[in-house]
């Protein structure tokens, strides 16, 4: 009995991390409906700290570690795996769903460990006064539907005046984000918003697009997820709605959204957070040090796929706050505390992703207590099917600012005064 | 006509349609439940299941290959050849058939007699164990399903109901090939239980099974025949599902979409699952269409279930099921 017990305690204190290790929990979701998802985003993380581990010796001399737990992109399984994990020197979270993140807002401002939902999540998040431990940068969902407006507005000469754009979305916390933000830009640009909400996991949606074959918009945007999108863009086909007229957010934008339509999905637009492919230099250290070294976390068919590279673009800006917060620290071992001051004086240039490997990639942006939103700029892509590849089709475009940042504070405040908070900051 | 009269006609025709596809999964409920009483959890991942197989098939996938590269550090991936979409539908009917016979032996054999609770908290497990099956087997990432059937606007029907009507009505090719199928599987299934003597057996087994029994019917062979006739109608359901969204573990949840049609056509019936998903998906679609802009739209997923519930107050065994009377 005094054997296994020993054992037994042997066998948890090796499977804890070594106190001298950077924790940074990977959220993951590999199975379920959301799994195809889950899965090139999760590997793509893992794949930069391996190789950041392989070729540097990890950040500042220490090894990342990235272990993960399965949410299957269920708000309980999230709130679950964040209790499990965070004792275990828990650094960030980075939980990929907008639902777990508003879940985890409260416990991690509690618990004092950095929330960073890039490109998702609570967009008024992007006020550090009010949410000191969360950080969305480069980009929110506001940030998001205002850049495809902008896009729009372009495309008409500047003008939407009496233009009807209809707003297909997955009817969750996550797809009713940009609807605030689209109801102010209509008044602002005089363009009509339909909203069509899908319910989850959106495998039938019939009714949603006979609808718009009847109302006809001129244009339709899309907050989808997993499936909904898949199916949204065959419906799209179907009823022969014109693919370049289509515009989906980031989320809306993967492989796995547009391949299964065939060349039905032809034309089909999205936003992007960030660039996409293996032209970057990169994918040669990930080869030499990761893949090749038969260190990958996945299969290896997902490398260089829209989702591989946000998982490795979320995993390489934590990686850069962790030095920060090192440098900050005067210290490689650093504490979640620690690590939220790295995030906030965070900087990434231009030159700093080309250093990386990653030049052209993402967009360069300074954070700062008030700022942890960043400049939220989007490029847009368009789907080849032939080529069976996404071709970036405009450089950055800044969101509307003028309208976001009123939104902004005013749902911050809401937020701060509903749980006592302090402005910070001033 | 008016334009929302027009309109109306639309959506309840695709209603119909959409109600036909929910039937599809619905049937294979109907026949387990009707043949050994057992509410068959995993049917949508029967359905899921199959799918996979299929596309892993048609494209020469190697079954299991991560695993095995993850073991012995090799690099397998596919065959090298492709199979055409027939001989691929005919090779995954052999597996759900393999996969009737692995059930019977390894799960229901142990259950004989137990409360139908137990049996239906065995197939829970199975749902979970053939999700993760399915995932080793063939991998999770989305797989585009293409044996051929045509999808997207019907020119026919379009041409003529606008000739008529002054506006040209959206049905989609796939299902009106879906409700063909359905049509098909509906007459094959009641020639086969009517005109067969596996389908007398069958039949006799659903009405009593001791009775069945004491005539030297084989209850084992029943319900390797009846989990291998619902495999069948799963992979039917499977190809039609999975090539509107491609093949993904997402489709295991059209299991939610039969829950209503079984419960308002009943779980007893073949007939009732066809009648049941007509009458949940034109209900449906027509309650959006009015309803849903007046509050806020996506009611479909609660509104079948509240038109089910309804239709319960007035027939508790639904539509078409068998009234169960039990004397003291």
């Amino acid at each position: 009995m005094k054997k296994t017990l020993t054992a037994l305690a042997l066998a948890i204190a090796t499977a804890t991390p070594a106190l001298a290790e950077l924790v940074v929990p990977n959220m993951s979701y590999r199975t379920g409906p959301y799994a195809p998802g889950g899965i090139p985003y999760a590997d793509g993380f893992n794949d930069y700290f391996t190789l950041l581990n392989e070729r540097d010796g990890g950040i500042g001399g220490e090894k990342v570690v990235t272990p993960e737990c399965e949410t299957a992109y269920n708000t309980e399984k999230g709130v679950e795996c964040y209790e499990a994990t965070k004792g275990g020197g828990a650094l960030v979270y980075n939980p990929l769903s907008t639902g777990i993140t508003y879940q985890l807002i409260p416990k991690v401002s509690a618990d004092k460990i950095p929330l960073y939902t890039p490109g998702y999540g609570r967009t008024s998040a992007a006020n550090g006064k009010v949410f000191e431990w969360v950080f969305n940068y480069p980009a929110n969902y506001w940030d998001g539907a205002s850049v495809a407006i902008k896009y729009l507005l372009e495309e008409n000469g500047g003008d939407l005046n009496g233009k009807k754009i209809a707003l297909v979305y997955h009817n969750s916390a996550y797809g009713k984000e940009p609807i605030r933000t689209l109801t102010e830009l209509s008044k602002k640009h005089g363009f009509t918003l339909v909203e069509v909400p899908v319910d989850h996991p959106g495998q039938e949606q019939k009714s949603q697009w006979l609808q718009i074959r009847r109302d006809k918009p001129d244009y339709v945007l899309m907050w989808g997820w997993g499936v909904m999108n898949a199916v949204a863009i065959q419906e799209a086909a179907n009823i022969k709605f014109p693919m370049e007229n289509f515009i989906g957010i980031w989320w809306s934008g993967s492989e796995n959204d547009v391949l299964p339509a065939g060349d039905g999905a032809n034309g089909y637009k999205s936003l992007a957070m960030h660039g996409t492919g293996m032209d970057y230099p990169v994918y040669d250290e990930l080869k030499k040090f990761v893949y090749d070294a038969g260190k990958s976390s996945g299969v290896g068919d997902q490398v260089g796929s829209v989702l591989y590279s946000r998982g490795m673009y979320a995993a390489l800006v934590i990686s850069e706050a962790i030095r920060k917060a090192q440098e900050l620290a005067g210290t490689p071992q650093i504490t979640a505390a620690q690590l939220r001051d790295g995030f906030e004086a965070l900087e990434i240039t231009e030159a700093r992703m080309a250093e990386l490997g990653l030049p052209d990639f993402g967009q360069p942006f300074a954070a700062s207590c008030a700022d942890h939103g960043g400049p939220g700029a989007a490029l847009l892509q368009q789907w080849d099917a032939t080529a069976k590849k996404w071709s970036l089709i405009t450089g950055f475009i800044a969101p509307d600012d003028e309208v976001l940042d009123p939104l902004i504070a005013e749902d911050s405040a809401a937020y701060a005064a509903e749980n006592k908070i302090t402005e910070r900051c001033n | 006509m008016s334009d929302q009269l027009l309109y109306a006609m639309e959506a309840g025709l695709n209603g119909l349609m959409a109600g036909v596809m929910y039937s599809l999964v619905a049937l294979g409920f109907v026949l387990i439940f009707k043949a050994s009483g057992i509410f068959n959890y995993a049917q949508g991942v029967l359905a899921l299941f199959a799918a996979l197989t299929l596309v892993g098939f048609q494209q020469g996938q190697i079954p299991f290959a991560h695993l095995l590269n993850t073991i012995f550090g090799t690099d397998l991936d596919s065959f090298g050849w492709t199979l055409p979409a027939a001989v691929a539908i005919l090779l995954t009917a052999a597996v759900m058939v393999l996969l009737a016979i692995l059930i019977e032996k390894l799960v229901l054999q142990h259950l004989v007699n137990q409360a139908p609770i137990i049996l239906f908290m065995a197939t829970i497990g199975m749902a979970y164990f053939l999700e993760g099956l399915g995932d080793i087997m063939w991998g999770a990432d989305i797989k585009t399903l293409d044996v051929g059937l045509p999808q997207g606007i019907n020119e026919t029907v379009e041409s003529v109901t606008d000739r008529l009507f002054g506006y040209g009505f959206f049905i989609d090719n796939l299902d009106i090939v879906a409700t063909v199928v359905a049509a098909l599987l509906v007459v094959s299934l009641t020639l086969f239980s009517q005109y067969s003597k596996q389908g007398r057996a069958l039949r006799a087994v659903a009405d009593d099974h001791q009775a069945a029994l004491s005539v030297g019917i084989s209850l084992r062979f029943i319900w390797v025949l009846v989990w291998s006739i619902a495999g069948f109608v799963a992979l039917v359901a499977g190809i039609m599902w999975g090539a509107k969204s491609g093949v993904q573990f997402s489709l295991s949840l059209i299991a939610l979409k039969a829950l209503p049609v079984l419960m308002l056509g009943g779980f007893t019936s073949i007939p009732g699952a066809i009648v049941g998903g007509l009458i949940i998906g034109m209900g449906e679609k027509l309650f959006e269409f009015y309803v849903g802009p007046l509050i806020g739209g996506a009611t479909e997923n609660w509104f079948a279930y509240v038109l089910a519930l309804l239709f319960l107050v007035f027939r508790p065994q639904g539509l078409f099921g068998e009234r169960i009377i039990e004397r003291v």
